[in-house]
Formats: C-alpha cells, sequence, structure tokens
C-alpha cells in the first residue's frame, strides 16, 4: 500500500548541507501498524512530511497505492492529504476558533466526504458526544489529541501517519489515545504509522522500524 | 466552491473568537473610508456649484466680447455683430438688494442664446414664451427660493420698489443667482441700452474681422478650462484633502495593525487547513476574498458615515468657501454613482494595501514553516536603521522641494514629506529615548519597564506615528489659525477706521443721504469711497477709492512705504496694492503700474503695500475722488461716518426710519467688525472638526494597538505575576509604560508641529492666497494639546490595562501551561 524506495533528504544548516535522509526503504501493507523510532533529529518527522506531501524529496520514490507522491503537484499533493491521508501531530493543530464538533468534520468537509453514520460512530468511539459544542481551549490534552484523531480518520483514509500523537500526554491517557487509534485503524482498515520516542508504545503495534543514520533499520 | 466556502468558513471563524481584533479591522477600515470619502463629498459638491456657477449662461468657460475697462456698452454693437455674422448673445449682469440678500442679476437674451454656452440649461419653447412674455420669469436655484423665503411665482419687489417677473426655479441654476430677460435686466438696474458681455456661439462660416465691426470698442476673452473661482479654491480643496488623506493613512495603519496580528495569530490555523489538504493556492485566494468582503462591507459603513459627516461638515464648509471666495455651495448634499464606486474602491485598495505585507507573507510561507509569532520584533534593529535612512531621504525630498518648488502643491508636498519623514524616523527617537532610560535604570523593576517599553515599541510604533501626525497637524493648523486670528483682528480694528457704515441703493439715495448727513451736528466727518473692476496683466482687480483723511493715515496699516505715502496718494498718480496683488504681479514700493481706464490707461505709482488678508482679489487702493475722476460710471454708495460712540444708535435708527435702509445698509462699527469676525470664526469652524476627527482616529490607532498587543503580553507578564508583582501593580506599570511612550511622542510632535505651521503660514498661504502672516508660538494653546493627547492614551491604555487588573489567575497560569 505504502512503498518508499531509496528516499533521500538534505537540509542546510548555517550553509552547509545536512544529509537527513540517505536511502530510505520502507513497505506498509493495508491494515499494517508501524512504529517508526529514533533518535532525536534522525529525520522520522520529516520521512513522515514527505510522505504525507508536506516536503518534497531530494531522490526516490515514495508510492501510496497507484500513486507517486514525489511526482505530484502542489494541488495534486494537498489532494491527495485531504482524501487519502490523515495527519495527527504532536501539538493536536486543532483549529481554535472552530467547536470540537467542527474540527471533527473539517477535513471531511473540505474533502467533500462527511459520512454523518461515520462521524457519529467516531465521536462515540472517542468519547467525545459531551465535548462537542467546546473549543479546544476547552480541552485537555488527550481529549484535544482525540478529536485531532477523530478528525485525520473522519475521510477513512487508506494512511494514517502520526507524529508523536503522544509526546504531550501522561503515560495513562497516551496509553489510552494509542488504544483508541489501534481500534479506529483496524475499523477502518488503513495502514498506520507512528513516529515515536516511546518503545513502550512501539511495542503495541505490529511492526517496529527505526531510523537511524538516514536509514531504516 | 464548497470547499472554497469551508476555508473561508474556517478563516471567519477566527473572528468569531477574536471580536475586538474583528472591531478594530472594521473601524480601521470604516475610519480611513469615512473621512476620507466624506472629505470627496464635500470637494464634489463644491465642484459642482463651481460648474453650474461657471455655465450660469455663459461664465468663463464660454469665449465672449467685453469692453476692454470692464465696463457696460451699448447693445447696438450686439446688433452690429449679429448682422457682420457674430452669432453672439447679450449678457447683462449686476447685483441688487431683495429681501436683505444681495444677489446676482443676470439678463439673458434667450433666442440668440448659443446652444453651446458651456453647459447651460436650454430653455424649451414652451418654457422660452413664459419667460419673454409678460409678466416674464425670474428664473433662480431652489436654494435662493429658500433663502429669500419666497414662494414660486410670487413677484418680490428689490430694493429699489421695482418687482421682479414672478419667480420660477430653474434647479441647474446656482445659489444667489436671479435670470430675467435682459430688456427686465436694463429696466431693473437701471441701464437702459446697456450690456455687460457678448457670448460667442459657434459660428456659420467665416464672420468679418472683430477689429472691422466694432474697431476697439470690444476685445475677445477666450474661454478657461478652470474657473477663478475654482483656482482660488483649490488650496482649500487641496487642505480638506490633506485631512482626508491624513485620516485615510492613520486608518489603514489600524489596519494593517490589526490585519498583521490577524495573520500571524492565524499562520498555525493555515498550516493546518494545508495540512488537511487545502492547497495554496486555494487558501491563498480564500484569505484575499475574505480580506475584500470585509473591505466591502466596512466600506459601505465608511460610505454612510462620510456621507453623515460631509452633511454635518457642510454648512461649515459652504461658510468658508463664502467668507474666504464668495463662493455659493448649496448647503443640502447631492451624491453621484461615482462616488459610491470610488468610496468603495478606496476602502479594498486601502485594505489590500495595509494588508499586503501580511498576505505576501502567508502566500510565500512553506507549509512546513514553524508559527513565529511576533517574530518580526527580533528585526527590528534592521528595520530601525532602515526606517531612519528612509527617513532621511524624505527629509531630502523636503529639503529640495523647499528649495526649488514654486507651486503651491510643492509647498504641500514640503508638509507631506516632513511629516512621513517624522512619522519613520519616530520609532528610532523613540529607541534612543527608551535606551537611554534603560541604561540609567536602578533596580529589576525599572529595567524590565525600559526594556519591556523598548520590546513593546514596534507593536506600537504604527499606532504612535498615526497619533505623531495627527498632534503634529493639530499643533500646527491651531498655531496658524490662531494667528490668522490674531492678525486679522488687529488688522481689521486698523481697517474699520469710520464709527458707521452705509451702503446706499444707488448714486440718487447715496446723494440724498450724504445731503441729509450734512445737517446732523453729531456727524463729524463724510467719508466717501466707491470700488471699480478692472484686470491688470490679465489679472481681475479691484480698485478701492480710499477718502483723504487724518483718521486713515492714522490707522490704515501698511506693511512696507515710501515716503510721505498718503500725501503722494492724494494727486491720483500714485497707489498702495495689496500684499496679494504685489506678489501676483511681482510689482512692489516704487514700480508703476499701468490701470486701463475708460479714458485710457491710468499710470500709478506704488507707494504703500497692505495687508487684505482674506480677499481673493487683488486690490489697488487710490483717492477716491481719483478714481472717481478715471472711472465715472463707480457707485458712489459706500458712506462712513465719524460720530461720537454715544450719537450712535441715535443716528443708526433716523438714516433707517429716513431712508427705509435695513440693517445690511447701515451698520455701526462694532456690527460690521462683530460680523468679520463670526465669518472668520465660522471659515475655521471646519478645520477645528477635522482636526478633532483626525485626533479622535489617530487615538483609535492607539485604543486597537493596545488591544491586539494585549494578549500577546501575557507570556511577558505573567513570569512577572509569579514572582509576586501583583497584577494591580502589573495593570499600573503597562499603564505608565503606554503614558510614557505617548508623552514623548507628544513633546516631538510640538516642534514638528511648529515647523508645519511655520510651512503653512510661510510658504503655503503664500503660494494660495498671496500673503504672509507673522509666525507666532503659543505655549498654552501647545501645552493644552499635549494634555489631550495624554487624556487620548489614557483612556486608549484603559481597557487593556483594566483586563489585566481584572484577569484571573488560571489566565495567567495557563502561560506556563503550555496550553495557550
Amino acid at each position: 500500500m505504502l512503498s518508499i524506495k531509496n528516499l533521500s533528504k538534505s537540509f542546510s544548516s548555517a550553509g552547509e548541507p545536512v544529509s537527513v535522509l540517505r536511502g530510505v526503504d520502507l513497505d506498509l501493507r493495508a491494515g499494517e501498524r508501524v512504529a517508526l523510532t529514533g533518535e532525536s533529529g534522525s529525520g522520522k518527522s520529516t520521512l513522515l512530511h514527505l510522505i504525507a506531501g508536506l516536503d518534497a524529496a531530494d531522490s526516490g520514490s515514495i508510492r501510496l497505492e497507484e500513486t507517486e507522491v514525489t511526482a505530484l503537484s502542489d494541488a495534486g499533493r494537498a489532494s491527495l492529504r485531504r482524501n487519502r491521508i490523515g495527519l495527527v501531530f504532536q501539538q493536536f493543530n486543532l483549529i481554535p476558533s472552530l467547536s470540537v464538533e467542527d474540527n471533527l468534520a473539517f477535513q471531511a468537509r473540505i474533502a467533500g466526504r462527511h459520512d454523518a453514520a461515520w462521524s457519529k460512530e467516531l465521536i462515540e468511539r472517542l468519547g467525545l458526544g459531551s465535548l462537542l459544542r467546546r473549543y479546544p481551549e476547552q480541552l485537555s490534552g488527550g481529549q484535544q489529541q482525540r478529536v485531532a484523531i477523530g478528525r485525520a480518520l473522519a475521510t477513512k483514509p487508506s494512511l494514517l501517519l502520526a507524529d508523536e500523537p503522544t509526546g504531550n500526554l501522561d503515560e495513562a491517557t497516551a496509553d489510552d489515545v494509542l488504544a483508541l487509534t489501534r481500534d479506529l485503524v483496524a475499523r477502518t482498515g488503513c495502514g498506520f504509522l507512528m513516529v515515536t520516542h516511546s518503545l513502550h508504545l512501539a511495542a503495541k503495534l505490529d511492526r517496529h522500524v527505526t531510523l537511524h543514520a538516514g536509514r531504516i533499520t | 466552491m464548497r470547499r472554497a466556502l469551508w476555508v473561508l468558513a474556517v478563516l471567519l471563524s477566527h473572528w468569531r473568537r477574536h471580536k475586538m481584533q474583528f472591531a478594530t479591522l472594521l473601524i480601521g477600515l470604516i475610519a480611513a473610508t469615512a473621512l476620507w470619502s466624506g472629505v470627496q463629498a464635500i470637494n464634489q459638491q463644491a465642484r459642482n456649484a463651481y460648474d453650474r456657477a461657471a455655465a450660469t449662461f455663459g461664465g468663463v468657460r464660454t469665449a465672449m466680447l467685453v469692453a476692454p475697462n470692464a465696463a457696460t456698452f451699448s447693445q447696438d454693437l450686439f446688433v452690429k455683430l449679429r448682422r457682420a455674422g457674430w452669432p453672439v448673445s447679450p449678457v447683462l449682469e449686476g447685483r441688487v438688494q431683495l429681501n436683505g440678500h444681495s444677489m446676482r442679476l443676470l439678463g439673458i437674451e434667450p433666442v440668440t442664446l448659443p446652444a453651446d454656452v458651456g453647459n447651460a440649461p436650454r430653455l424649451g419653447a414652451a418654457d422660452l414664451t413664459r419667460f419673454v412674455a409678460p409678466p416674464g420669469q425670474t428664473l433662480v436655484a431652489q436654494e435662493t427660493l429658500i433663502d429669500l423665503q419666497e414662494a414660486e411665482g410670487t413677484a418680490p419687489p428689490i430694493s429699489s420698489g421695482a418687482k421682479l417677473p414672478p419667480l420660477h426655479v430653474l434647479p441647474q441654476l446656482v445659489p444667489d443667482v436671479l435670470v430675467v430677460d435682459i430688456g427686465v435686466a436694463q429696466r431693473l438696474l437701471n441701464k437702459p441700452g446697456q450690456v455687460s458681455r457678448l457670448l460667442i456661439g459657434k459660428p456659420n462660416g467665416r464672420p468679418a474681422p472683430l477689429q472691422s465691426v466694432v474697431g476697439d470698442q470690444l476685445q475677445r476673452v477666450e474661454p478657461t478650462a478652470e474657473t477663478e473661482l475654482e483656482r482660488l479654491t483649490d488650496s482649500f480643496h487641496l487642505n480638506l484633502t490633506a485631512f482626508g488623506l491624513l485620516s485615510f493613512f492613520v486608518g489603514l495603519f489600524i489596519v494593517n495593525s490589526a490585519v498583521g496580528l490577524a495573520f500571524e495569530q492565524r499562520l498555525p490555523m493555515l498550516r493546518t487547513l494545508r495540512a488537511c489538504g487545502a492547497s495554496a493556492r486555494m487558501v491563498n485566494t480564500v484569505l484575499v476574498v475574505e480580506l475584500v468582503v470585509l473591505a466591502l462591507i466596512a466600506g459601505l459603513i465608511g460610505l454612510v458615515c462620510g456621507y453623515f459627516i460631509a452633511a454635518a461638515l457642510l454648512p461649515d464648509v459652504a461658510a468658508s468657501l463664502r467668507g474666504l471666495y464668495g463662493a455659493q455651495i448649496p448647503g443640502q448634499l447631492t451624491l453621484h454613482a461615482e462616488w459610491w464606486f470610488a468610496g468603495i474602491g478606496i476602502s479594498v485598495a486601502g485594505a489590500v494595501v495595509a494588508a499586503a505585507t501580511s498576505l505576501i507573507k502567508a502566500i510565500r510561507m512553506p507549509v512546513l514553516a514553524t508559527a513565529q509569532p511576533r517574530a518580526w520584533q527580533q528585526a527590528q534593529h534592521r528595520w530601525l536603521i532602515l526606517q531612519s535612512a528612509a527617513a532621511c531621504a524624505v527629509f531630502a525630498v523636503a529639503l529640495f522641494l523647499l528649495r526649488y518648488g514654486e507651486s503651491l502643491i510643492a509647498g504641500f508636498g514640503v508638509l507631506a514629506a516632513l511629516m512621513l519623514g517624522a512619522a519613520l524616523i519616530l520609532p528610532a527617537f523613540l529607541e534612543i529615548i527608551l535606551l537611554a532610560g534603560q541604561r540609567r535604570a536602578r533596580g529589576p523593576v525599572a529595567l524590565w519597564f525600559w526594556a519591556d517599553s523598548r520590546q513593546q515599541l514596534s507593536g506600537l510604533s504604527l499606532a504612535l506615528m498615526a497619533l505623531l501626525l495627527a498632534l503634529a497637524v493639530n499643533v500646527g493648523v491651531s498655531t496658524m489659525v490662531e494667528t490668522f486670528s490674531r492678525t486679522f483682528i488687529g488688522w481689521l480694528n486698523g481697517r474699520l477706521a469710520a464709527d458707521v457704515y452705509i451702503s446706499a441703493s444707488d448714486n440718487a439715495q447715496a446723494i440724498a443721504i450724504r445731503n441729509w448727513l450734512k445737517d446732523r451736528g453729531e456727524v463729524q466727518a463724510i467719508l466717501s469711497g466707491g470700488r471699480a473692476e478692472t484686470q491688470v496683466q490679465g489679472q481681475p482687480v479691484e480698485l478701492f477709492g480710499l477718502p483723504d483723511h487724518a483718521l486713515y493715515r492714522e490707522l490704515w496699516p501698511l506693511l512696507e512705504a515710501a515716503p510721505r505715502p498718503w500725501t503722494r496718494l492724494v494727486p491720483g498718480n500714485a497707489a498702495f496694492i495689496s500684499e496679494q496683488l504685489s506678489r501676483r504681479l511681482n510689482v512692489g514700493v516704487g514700480d508703476v503700474v499701468e490701470v486701463p481706464a475708460p479714458g485710457g490707461p491710468w499710470e500709478l505709482d506704488i507707494v504703500g503695500i497692505y495687508a487684505d488678508y482674506g480677499n481673493p482679489k487683488g486690490q489697488l487702493a487710490v483717492n477716491v475722488a481719483a478714481l472717481i475722476r478715471q472711472f465715472p460710471q463707480t457707485p458712489q454708495t459706500r458712506i462712513g461716518l465719524i460720530v461720537p460712540r454715544e450719537k450712535i444708535p441715535g443716528l443708526i435708527a433716523a438714516l433707517q426710519k429716513q431712508f427705509s435702509l435695513d440693517e445690511r445698509s447701515v451698520a455701526d462699527q462694532a456690527t460690521v467688525k462683530a460680523e468679520s469676525i463670526r465669518i472668520f470664526n465660522r471659515t475655521f469652524a471646519v478645520t477645528s472638526a477635522l482636526n478633532a476627527f483626525t485626533l479622535g482616529v489617530a487615538g483609535i490607532a492607539l485604543l486597537t494597538s493596545l488591544l491586539t498587543l494585549a494578549n500577546s503580553r501575557l507570556p511577558q507578564l505573567a513570569p512577572l505575576w509569579a514572582i509576586g508583582i501583583t497584577r494591580p501593580r502589573l495593570a499600573a506599570i503597562e499603564l505608565t509604560k503606554t503614558l510614557s511612550v505617548s508623552l514623548f511622542t507628544a513633546l516631538l510632535a510640538l516642534p514638528l508641529g511648529l515647523v508645519v505651521a511655520w510651512c503653512l503660514i510661510a510658504i503655503v498661504n503664500v503660494k494660495a492666497f498671496g500673503w504672509r502672516l507673522p509666525f507666532h508660538v503659543f505655549p498654552l494653546q501647545l501645552i493644552e494639546l499635549v494634555a489631550v493627547a495624554l487624556l487620548a492614551a489614557l483612556l486608549a491604555a484603559l481597557l487593556p490595562v483594566a483586563r489585566l487588573a481584572r484577569m484571573q489567575p488560571t489566565d495567567l497560569v495557563k502561560v506556563f501551561a503550555n496550553e495557550r
């Protein structure tokens, strides 16, 4: 479902090129849940951004189902994110001026794929029924992250990408959030790639890969 | 489309959560549009009035034939010219008194009136019959009918007792003009067979040369695109436009500040939108659409406000234009569609300009860019240097215009460049002052006070620039008006030499009055005056006859004079020249001016220059007896009397009873002076109103900046609260900071305002009116303005400071909880 071949990316730091990814290869099957770990600065988030089309690779290939992501235009990448990818960030990145209900439905509405029944099920499964009228600032960190997961899955994407989704949460809440995510991923059948520092959480997914010196080990 | 609407809904949701920011943005746009549009409405109204005046049956926009001495001439010349194939039409012009109003009476000959005379309203066939056939019609504007308190169809008498034909409204006419058939005009003005000018229509074929038909008796005057009134009032309208523009820019400062903060606060939202699949093009397009929609809404509200501002100011503006230039502006506002479109256009353009930097930033923002709210503060030092360099360049432009500029526009250019330069350099000045304070500070709180003031400066600098400009304009204009006021009153005391002034309806009445006065023991002297119109070097000039009396020698103020000027005036070959005419003709004491007179050129030695404030016409003062010798047609209807003060009321009452004179025809010196001062004060009422408006808008700019900054300042304030400084104390420190920077700004505005006043007095006034005032400084007025500025700053700071003082600890704790 996701196939990454020989992916490279470098940045410029103080005028010097710094190579972050040096020929990354990674495959992910539909419905598979994979944890990606690595040291700080090893390029985990960069890899996620490249898969989501938020940034452009220097070389290599990212193929999501039949689509070559690296060949897409800005509009094509936007469409990909809108329709086939769900993104969850450590900082939640909810829209502060929208209520929980509107935040949940936001991406589905943008994609024109709002499914009321699925939306209702998501709200129930995420336990957000009593919080729909609230605004992000009125929620705890765990609640905010549940909204972010709901928003990412509202379009029933092919792939869910999560960048340290539990980084701002305590251990118990992190466990709850991950359990919920695993259930929902299983329910939708999408692929799930999660960046995390926690080996404890990484162990709870189907597979665990590590990014080291710019390569997957 | 639906996707775009969702993105728009998300962007708009920001304003729902930030209502004050939204209000700030709208207030800025409304303020910018309102005063600008208001001023444009007034200017448009005035220009329409000038057009109507110019088009009144052949104004200056029509070619015409006139007598070289500008006097009336026989209508036989009209007949001769028509026979020779000239498409001319006669007009007789004069003034009549009607219901206590002095009105311009125009006699026209509608049959020969050329169809292409300016944009004169044409009389239809049915109207033509009614206009010409007895009893005829008197055409008037609707405003005139209201002023005269007469109904359409009535036939009121003029002061001589003769009745006008029935009044009939012709909407295109300018106020204070009566239009009748030329035969009626000749009878009413007692000028049988006389004509003032002949309007020239489009000739069919080639008529005989003018010289061969009428010799030197008539000369051709070519039409001009701009009327004398338009030329004279240019400076006034430019002045209004400058105020409108200043307010427009201050409004845009507010918009820039509000939009800048809103965009920075929405950067994470934009990033999320992009991450959720909204393309960059769509987000950017929707951002622009959102801005344009807001600008359209605010523009419409601003236009409505502008309409009310214009309607409120129009009576004062009309009074100013009447007082300064004799221009008649209708008091009721009428607006054209282009005004509405222009207003909306300026609102949208202003919003786009004010938001340009933020929009470009958002458009160029990479999707992964980390939101760095107020990152531009870090680049403050570099900006200060760049801004100061720009200020120096603008000052150089001001110096260049001052040295080489000749026109009125150049004068205003000096003013604009000075103010722009001062606004640009203000943050650097304040930075230096605050840095000096920081270096001298003792104690941690004082140190923080100065350091934080410096950090806050970049967020407040636009509002402070607006305050600086508004204050400088206030200081400059107030100083100019106060100087003018004092000079004018002093000058008036000298000019009004006689104790009683009489204006007879005609020469016969004037002779009767003089004869009657000779038997009145209380009358110590009868001073006859007279005025004639002529042209010198193409300039309209008024010849003013001065009686030879010791009182004038004592009181009449001369700016510059040759030895024994009054003695040299008596024989009739010398004149005093008004300051504005001496500048226009470049003539000084010792020069000779040749005046065309009915009997041939009249050479006059210039022996003195006098101030003649507020008179749009150039004037030459000559001995009255010599004036009547040279211009025998001069009406001798003006009489001044020297009378002991206690006898004045009795004499005036007797005059009114004996000769049926109304209050306008006979008045004592105190009444004339009071009326002049009233007109003067009314003239500058509009300036005071505009001063107050611009200061108010600057106050709003400060308030909105402080409000928008208030939220982003929590991370700076929360640590101080955490280490034990109470919220009320923090609020007091914030208030002191705002007042300090406002005080520094106000103190810097004082010298700038005085430079503005000097520019207005020494450059703009001279170029616009032709006279220069002495420069005075009024310290009490300056202190008052500083106090007003501090009050405005205090009011602006109160709301955010009160919020801070009442802020709940939970809100401050959030800063540390990383949940904001």
